[in-house]
């Protein structure tokens, strides 16, 4: 079948490409910015078509407990939520990396803290690609740009998941969920067969056969020189991590010299302050970071090396601007501009800030 | 119809808790004086002939450390 | 006749279900989480079902649970197996899946998820352990706490006033149109063990049927946090416990 072309909110791209991309189960609970998710699910119906499972939970709770105890069966399970919602669910998503299942979460960042505001925002960088819950712990955190990549992440979301059985993010924002766009839409890949599940998922825990010991999903280790082992081993899966999904984009650096780093809907913003600047003559690329973690460190210093200054663009108050400084071991100029309070900033605001700060 | 019972008790496992033996309407079962290596005093039978192979013992034990026999006599 | 031809010649009539793993079971001498494990593990074995079954664990003494079954298990987060429970049957709906769960996961924290799937009317088996205190963290103060009962977060006993009233949530849930089997068991004498397995048997059975929640309550005793031995616990139980928690079928399919 020949790909097809919708137009479509970037939240509702992220509900047909979980149907299209062969997920088991769908839990979650209305948010705003990001309810169109569960509702297109509904709308969908898709148990009649490819038999994935949709239910509209109790709590952000509940649906992340859902989601942990879904993957614990080697599901394609999968939530969605926004900021508040997000906090809610850090306690399962730690259990999760504890307990090394996959799943796919979906952040369409509101402003902060607390219930702050329901426009978009970016101050979950920090919880998002440091932790968030408690212990030692990350999330595979993609940050997509358009809505064609809100469509195109979810699949990979699940890739790296269940490559590294840890829950990986979307980190979106209320605009990229909320905007319309073109996108190109695949067409229905089957869910996996309990056969398929079996040999691959040895782990899962989807009834003993005689001829198996009984698998066991839990985060708990009494005994602390076995929980050092597994948290080394968890380790050691991140540092693989780090070293082979490093994904980012260049736009204009072959001849810059000055560089906006920024990811998601600043990076779409920085696109045209890079256009208004190289009008005046400022030459000024932009490096995205398309996983913000692993973080493009490396990529990142690269680019940086030629370059007089970098102003790292957040729709927050600094966040991302660590992982540029220690990507860049301050040998280069970096400056943040942010807006926050689910602000917006505008092209030519980011251009002033440019040259104010940096030049 | 009479029966003979008997136990097979498992004393490494034996907990000492001493339910079974309030559950044995013989009075065929008592802790022992002697212990197994977790310093437990164990379950031993100390009237076996009185032993119905009713399992009432085994069935309200805790750990599943008896095991229980009993043949038509 | 003698021990060794009873043994040869007799019939077995009871042995430890291998359902359940050869590990000594953590608890306390005399606690009924492991009467009640065997009980869940006969039953499945009775059943058939090993290789359809999936367990939930709570956070509480009963954590471990899935050291002790022979089935596959997961672990909860405390007061969650219920939101567990839902995504699992609902992902295998071909598969036996059962909460084990005490009062402080299943009736303090996990009220939410508790309510919810019962109200869902989830096709899984929910066990309910209550013996009105927090046995692994040490004693302290339960839902299901008796007014009067001292525990070392009410070391004065639990009143009204400073605690407010012991939760029945197997009440709440009984009236909840989710729930087809709501029953409240015991286990501390052989009498009240066979009448319980009765219960879980039919709990599971109901499964098959795809009518909602089976939720059994086993009212069970704590001898270590209440201080006392095993048997007097047990006497303890049968005088104050059972008079607040009445044992019984609070509703079943027939009635």
């Amino acid at each position: 079948m020949a790909k097809e072309l919708r137009l479509m909110k970037g939240n509702e791209a992220i509900a047909e490409s979980a149907i299209r991309n062969g997920v088991d189960g769908y839990f979650g609970y209305p948010i705003t910015p990001q309810s169109e998710v569960l509702e297109h699910l509904m709308a969908e119906n898709p148990i009649e078509k490819t038999g994935m499972v949709v239910l509209q939970a109790e709590s952000e709770t509940a649906s992340i407990n859902m989601v942990y105890a879904g993957a614990s069966c080697g599901k394609k399970v999968m939530t969605s939520s926004s900021s508040p919602g997000i906090s809610l669910m850090q306690e399962g998503l730690s259990y999760m990396a504890g307990a090394e299942l996959p799943a796919v979460v979906v952040n369409v960042v509101r402003g902060g803290p607390g219930l702050g505001t329901i426009q978009p925002s970016q101050a979950d960088y920090f919880q998002s690609t440091k932790g968030g819950g408690h212990g030692d712990y990350r999330l595979i955190t993609l940050a997509p740009a358009s809505v064609q990549e809100m469509y195109d992440f979810v699949g990979l979301a699940f890739e790296l998941a269940f490559k590294y059985r840890n829950p990986a993010l979307i980190l979106s924002d209320g605009m990229i969920g909320q905007v319309m766009e073109k996108v190109v839409i695949d067409d229905y890949k089957p869910r996996w067969t309990d056969e398929y599940i079996a040999k691959t998922c040895p782990w899962a825990t989807v009834g003993k056969p005689a001829n198996r010991k009984h698998n066991i999903i839990t985060s708990l280790e009494l005994d602390s020189a076995k929980q050092e082992e597994i948290v080394n081993r968890i380790q050691e899966k991140y540092r693989k991590c780090e070293a082979n999904e490093v994904r980012y984009e260049l736009i204009h650096c072959e001849d810059a010299e000055y560089l906006f780093v920024a990811y998601g809907s600043s990076a779409r913003i920085c696109q045209k302050a890079i256009e208004l600047a190289r009008a005046e003559g400022i030459k000024v690329g932009l490096f995205r970071p398309i996983t913000l973690w692993p973080f493009p460190s490396k990529q990142l210093k690269e680019a940086a090396k030629n370059v007089k200054g970098i102003l790292s663009v957040e729709m927050n108050c600094g966040q991302m601007i660590e992982d540029v400084k220690l990507a860049t071991e301050c040998r280069v100029k970096c400056e943040h501009y942010g807006r926050s309070g689910g602000m917006i900033p505008d092209p030519n605001e980011i251009v002033e800030a440019l040259k104010k700060q940096i030049m | 119809m009479a029966f003979q019972g008997t136990l097979v008790i498992d004393t490494e496992k034996c907990k000492g808790c001493g339910v079974c033996i309030v559950g044995c309407p013989k009075k065929v079962i008592a802790l022992s004086k002697k212990v197994n290596h977790k310093g437990y005093n164990y379950l031993e039978m100390v009237n076996e002939a009185e032993c119905i192979g009713c399992a009432n013992c085994a069935v309200v034990c805790p750990d599943g450390v008896i095991t229980v026999y009993r043949a038509k006599i | 006749m003698t021990r060794e031809e009873i043994i040869k010649n007799g019939e077995l009539v009871y042995r430890r279900t291998p359902v359940l793993t050869d590990n000594v079971m953590h608890y306390c001498p005399g606690c009924g989480h492991g009467t009640i494990h065997r009980l869940i593990a006969e039953v499945i074995e009775e059943m058939g079902i090993q290789d359809k079954t999936i367990g939930i664990s709570p956070v509480g003494c009963s954590v471990f649970a899935y050291n002790y079954f022979d089935v596959d298990f997961v672990e909860a987060a405390h007061g969650r197996a219920p939101a567990c429970a839902t995504a699992i049957k609902r992902l295998n709906t071909d598969k036996f899946v059962f909460t084990y769960q005490g009062d402080g996961d299943l009736a303090a924290i996990g009220t939410a998820e508790t309510i919810h799937a019962c109200n869902r009317g989830e096709n899984i088996t929910m066990i309910f352990v209550n013996n009105a205190i927090y046995g692994m963290t040490g004693g302290q103060m339960a839902p299901t706490t008796l007014l009067g009962m001292k525990t070392v977060t009410c070391p004065y006993g639990r009143t009204v006033e400073a605690n407010g009233y012991p939760l029945k949530i197997t009440d709440i849930i009984a009236s909840l149109p989710g729930t087809y089997y709501v029953t409240r068991q015991a286990v501390f004498t052989p009498a009240h063990v066979r009448k319980c397995k009765q219960a879980i048997r039919k709990a599971f059975e109901n499964q098959k049927l795809k009518k909602g929640v089976s939720f059994v309550e086993i009212v069970s005793n704590c001898n270590s946090n209440w201080k006392m031995p095993a048997t007097k616990a047990n006497e303890w139980l049968e005088a104050n416990m059972l008079p607040f928690y009445p044992l019984g079928d609070l509703k079943t399919p027939e009635k």
